[in-house]
């Protein structure tokens, strides 16, 4: 059979030509608007390699050094942007080493498309080389995932991937393709999914939830926000802000939430949680009406359930219904889009100032900043603190960089202290807690916003997790700037060990590499600052950098994160020290 | 709040993969399937899952919860005992020399309502449809003349009140 092959139409609609599977695939993420992907090749995807290639002049592939290291980029392309991000890997490990990366997306709710190779069809369930089953295992950390073994399949499930991941409450979606499906050929044609009959993404909005949440809202007298990213993914920022302002409300955000609102916005009282600010938690136990707007009660939000604001009226607005009721009773709950929902509301709220409940705030922050944050971020002791690399970055970034952290305490330091004017420029593993994420997830929110200033702050233990990915910052030239704040230590589990585990540090000591050096190694320009009369000026040095940028900062070896909630104690049981 | 028996009925797309996500909601839980049917339902092309659990109301409301939220699944709902119809079903494959010998079996054919399905040289199989308990007390007048084969099928049931799925499928119609 003689087949044609030219180039597609922008669209990529055209269906009078017979193409490969491997070549659909490409079209597919053209019609998509991707233009950048990352992953790693292996036998069972190589004929998608190979169409790479050919199209290399319309898609940027970014080969990673490491398949968990595509999915963390993609992650941080997606958090930055908005769009979806794509992750790419052969069969067997290659679709293994995707698992963390899922589990991340997945729990914290980002849009990424994951394309796998799979074994030809005639081979599946033989244990052939690099066979396996990757479905089953990705099944409970995707929103959707799915197995073409027909090239035809390839334009339907793939626009269907796309709608899936990005609509509605935003997810991981895995296409395993098996490698006869990328062969064979097909009068290719692409349609963008706009619906599935099973799958109702947005709830329509319920009027009568508004008024009463409105009619709560309106009659309170200690309101507090708590909000989350579904303020950021539905691009809710400017409802959010026009709320707290009508209604004088005090909003707290959770890790998630962070740059949503202008952290110097004077209704901001800071974050909720396990190392979250004094106020918020305390107060969360002390206000009338809790509006909880995009997040989802995660336990290191709400400590004890039992002990979890009683006294108050919980309004929800979520765009998930299985959130509502999951972890805390709601007395309103408000379904749908957090812009739509809150702009239907805002109409019915009535001015307000509410300032002798937002003074309690103002105290209690008083006394947290002259018992930890002023030690934190001005500190007189000898040795550096975690704290004041913050600041100083927000002094001399101006509060515009988009800040990207692993997981630990340097990850709870940069999000109590660092500061945006911004949103989308948190970029964080909350749910999962994954360490290794930051480097790959700066150099994806790098590329995802190229006009931004991003900063990756990273300890020395997830460091070395993902430390690889510095190749790419190198082949590519990816102006990234990493900042690792060394303790020598994993520092949070050495903190839990330090105040439950009698001071018993199991396998927490470091004995670390020289880092400049293996930066060095790579050709990026890298510094080590271990005095504090040396840390502005190479701050200053980095940030004025045009190309990556390498800076190790050794800080105090057994520093603690405090205000902290002890595990399984109610949110008033916040402990300054 | 108490444990109870609960019978979650799903509705879906008949997709390859769906069940596995269906019962990874359970593992994930720590939550024991009791019975689980498959079949299809009254609107062509979508199957339906029916599943009993003994859970406490939070459980089960948070499981359909997470149910619903599968691309694949077009509604699911739960009910107790009280609020649908519903049955089980068993065969019995007994040595076709009882049938003659043990006259106790013919009384316990009758007044189980049961129905032989096949009466061959060697051996005959019983049909018995309804409550697990009615299932159960045959299987126990049985035992004693020797059972060669027993199987019994997870419980099918249909819930007294509506079960809204088509007007669903027409609003997706429509949009």
């Amino acid at each position: 059979m003689e087949t044609v092959k030219e180039k597609q139409t922008e669209t990529g609609t055209k269906s009078t030509i017979k193409i490969s599977g491997a070549e659909a695939i490409i079209h597919c993420l053209l019609a998509e608007g991707v233009d950048l992907l990352y992953g790693y090749p292996g036998g069972a995807i190589m004929p998608v390699y190979d169409e790479l290639y050919k199209f290399q002049d319309r898609l940027t592939h970014i080969l990673t050094r490491h398949e968990q290291g595509a999915t963390h980029a993609a992650q941080g392309y997606a958090r930055v942007s908005g769009k979806v991000g794509v992750a790419m890997a052969t069969s067997g490990p290659g679709a293994t080493n995707l698992v963390t990366g899922l589990a991340d997306a997945q729990i914290d709710s980002t849009p990424m498309v994951c394309i796998t190779g799979q074994v030809p069809r005639h081979l599946l369930g033989s244990d052939a080389f690099q066979e396996t089953d990757i479905i089953g295992i990705s099944t409970p950390v995707t929103k959707w995932n799915y197995q073409i073994t027909e090239a035809h399949e390839i334009p339907e499930i793939l626009a269907k991937a796309f709608y899936i991941a990005r609509s509605g409450r935003p997810g991981p979606v895995l296409i395993d393709i098996t490698k006869n499906a990328q062969f064979d050929e097909f009068e290719f044609s692409y349609t963008k999914c706009k619906g599935v009959r099973s799958y109702v993404p947005v709830p329509k909005p319920n009027m009568g939830a508004i008024e009463a949440a409105a009619t709560l809202i309106n009659g309170a007298k200690k309101p507090l926000i708590v909000f989350g990213q579904g303020v950021i993914i539905g691009e809710a920022e400017e409802q959010l802000k026009a709320l707290i302002e009508k209604s004088g409300t005090p909003a707290a955000w959770t890790i998630l939430g962070l740059s949503a609102l202008d952290t110097n916005h004077p209704l901001n009282v800071g974050m909720v949680g396990m190392h979250g600010n004094y106020a918020p938690n305390l107060l969360t136990n002390e206000c009338d009406v809790l509006i909880a707007i995009g997040m989802r009660f995660d336990d290191r939000v709400t400590g004890d359930l039992e002990r979890y604001a009683k006294q108050a009226k919980i309004i929800h607005f979520d765009i998930d219904p299985a959130e509502i009721n999951k972890n805390v009773p709601t007395d309103v709950a408000v379904l749908g889009d957090a812009k739509a929902t809150l702009e239907l509301m805002l109409p019915l709220i009535k001015e307000n100032k509410h300032e002798d409940w937002h003074n309690e705030f103002k105290e209690k922050y008083k006394l947290e900043f002259d018992t930890v944050i002023k030690n934190d971020i001005h500190p007189t002791k000898e040795g550096l603190t975690m704290g004041e690399v913050i600041e100083e970055i927000n002094v001399a970034s101006g509060r515009k960089a988009v800040i990207v952290t692993d997981v630990g305490q340097h990850q709870m330091f940069a999000c109590r202290y660092a500061k945006f004017n911004q949103s989308k420029s948190n970029i964080t593993s909350g749910g999962l807690g994954t360490m290794g994420f930051a480097l790959p997830a700066a150099i994806g929110a790098k590329m995802g916003a190229m006009d931004r200033e991003v900063v990756a702050i990273i300890g020395d233990g997830g460091y070395q997790m993902t430390i690889q990915e510095l190749g790419i910052i190198f082949q590519h030239k990816v102006p990234v700037k990493i900042v690792v704040l060394n303790n020598n230590h994993l520092g949070m589990v050495r903190q839990w060990q330090e105040l439950f585990f009698e001071k018993r540090y199991a396998s927490t000591v470091m004995t670390n590499p020289d880092f400049v050096k293996i930066a060095e190694g790579y050709h990026i320009t890298s510094k080590r600052v271990s005095e504090r009369k040396d840390l502005k000026n190479t701050v200053q040095e980095m940030l004025a950098s045009k190309d990556a940028f390498f800076l190790e900062v050794v800080v105090e070896q057994e520093d603690n994160v405090f205000p902290m909630i002890p595990s399984g104690a109610a949110v008033s049981d916040v402990r300054l020290k | 709040m108490e444990k109870q028996w609960f019978t979650i009925s799903v509705y879906s797309e008949n997709n390859v993969g769906l069940l596995n996500r269906i019962s990874g909601i359970f593992l994930k839980r720590h939550i024991n399937i009791e019975s689980l049917n498959v079949s299809k339902s009254e609107i062509d092309n979508v199957s339906k899952f029916t599943i009993v659990v003994n859970t406490t109301e939070k459980w089960v409301h948070n499981i359909v919860g997470q149910m619903e939220k599968q691309i694949e699944v077009i509604k699911a709902f739960y009910h107790t005992d009280d609020e649908t119809i519903y049955q089980e079903s068993a065969l019995f494959k007994i040595d076709s020399s009882l049938l003659f010998d043990e006259r106790q079996i013919q009384n316990i054919i009758k007044d189980s309502n049961s129905q032989i399905v096949t009466v061959s040289r060697d051996f005959f199989v019983l049909a018995k449809s309804g409550r697990r308990s009615e299932i159960d007390e045959m299987h126990d007048q049985l035992k004693p003349f020797g059972i060669m084969q027993f199987v019994r099928s997870g419980r099918i049931a249909v819930s007294k009140d509506q079960m809204r799925i088509t007007a669903i499928l027409e609003e997706f119609q429509l949009q």
